[in-house]
């Protein structure tokens, strides 16, 4: 049961649902940038959500099957050929030994999701099979997929061919993509005005966002409340005594360009953080591609805390259907 | 209809290897598949951009350092 990558497409990683517990010691939660499409895509074929699957920025890969499979490929749309022959996407298909699974070039959002019946079968390391390609850690030898390389795949029970998730149940962007962010402790640091800007400017991703942070451009200079820096914290005035990162925190690094950090980043330093987006909204990131306008907005812990649950009601839905 | 070389991906395209060297093709060039035409700049990687069919390069539809999506057409063949 393998597949054979035939071209590995831009930056194709073996990921599942992550690898928390060891962010105290630098080690990310790593796993798919958009958690949602890939309980999906695993759900269409026949597997257990959090089994490992490809996400494929930007492009496709091209890859050969040894052996027979359900596929499905959910989250942006990068629409599935099978030997040439389109396949609708967030629903699963069939494929035989033989077979070659390649895509279209993409039409919406960023990261797609392939999952294949059975799952990918990479040793587990630290409780996951994500990659995390900057400390060599988990997936396929710890890196991006190459020509040549030869994945593994599970004993699935497969599914039936057009199995579907319904199209409002799905979830990505709009323009401008709007993320909600809970401000945070460091909030006092800028002036009100910045506070207004921040949340009122349009910003665009900058084409370095990637799964360590996603970068935004355009907003107008954050500028900050004078002060002595305290013991321990540099001279510029966004520095802070180092502190942890949480997952989805937006630094802002000079009061230029702010970076919320995402499921492989480093977890701790001295950029003050304006606050975080909520857990909610993480996986619409994962979906944004570079220049597209993004704005913020100001929510409550208890809006935050809703919004966590109206996605858990989502998937508890979709899991009804499937 | 006219024959373009689309965008394998998003993100930032440029004409040029270099700020400093010349353009990798001009219009008016004639190219054969697998000549880079340019370079897409994605997550902190640059790529070349290779073309999949030959002619003549009609006119760029696309300036330097201009933001790209995928599938956007980036030149024109005559």
């Amino acid at each position: 049961m393998a597949v054979k990558v035939l071209k590995p497409g831009l930056s194709t990683t073996v990921q599942d649902l992550g690898r928390p517990g060891y962010y105290h010691i630098g080690i990310p939660i790593s796993g798919a940038m958009d958690r949602f499409a890939l309980r999906c895509a695993n759900m269409l074929v026949g597997n257990k959500e959090g089994l490992a699957v490809l996400e494929a920025v930007f492009m496709g890969p091209e890859l050969k099957f040894s052996d027979d499979a359900t596929v499905a490929v959910t989250g942006g749309e990068l629409p599935p050929k099978v030997n040439g022959e389109f396949r609708a996407t967030w629903t699963s298909f069939k494929v035989k030994k033989g077979d070659v699974l390649s895509f279209d070039f993409l039409k919406k959002g960023a990261r797609a999701y392939i999952a294949i019946s059975g799952g990918i079968d990479v040793p587990v390391v630290l409780g996951s099979r994500s990659t995390y390609t900057l400390g060599a850690l988990g997936g396929h030898e710890g890196r991006k997929l190459a020509e040549g390389d030869t994945l593994k795949f599970g004993k699935g029970r497969g599914a039936k061919e057009g199995r579907t998730i319904p199209e409002k149940l799905r979830r990505g962007p709009g323009s401008p993509a709007e993320l909600r962010m809970l401000p945070g402790l460091y909030w006092h640091r800028i002036t009100a005005d910045a506070g207004k800007h921040f949340l009122e400017d349009t910003w665009k991703v900058a084409p370095e966002a990637d799964r360590i942070g996603y970068r935004f451009k355009g907003g107008r200079k954050i500028e900050f409340v004078d002060r002595v820096p305290p013991f321990g914290a540099g001279s510029d005035p966004s520095n802070i005594v180092d502190a942890c990162y949480p997952y989805g925190s937006i630094q802002i690094p000079s009061g230029t360009e702010p970076i919320v950090l995402h499921r492989d980043a480093v977890s701790g330093g001295g950029y003050f953080m304006v606050g975080a987006v909520i857990s909610a909204d993480m996986d619409l990131i994962g979906q944004l591609q570079p220049h597209t306008p993004t704005r913020f907005m100001a929510v409550t812990m208890a809006q935050a805390l809703k919004a966590r649950r109206d996605r858990a009601k989502i998937i508890e839905k979709i899991r009804n259907i499937i | 209809m006219a024959k373009h070389i689309l965008s394998p991906l998003p993100g930032t395209f440029y004409r040029k290897p270099a700020p400093d060297k010349p353009n990798f093709k001009n219009e008016g060039d004639l190219i054969a598949i697998g000549d880079v035409i340019g370079i897409i700049e994605v997550m902190k990687s640059f790529n070349e951009v290779k073309t999949d069919q030959a002619g003549k390069i009609a006119k760029f539809l696309t300036d330097n350092e201009e933001p790209v999506m995928a599938g956007q057409p980036l030149l024109e063949l005559s």
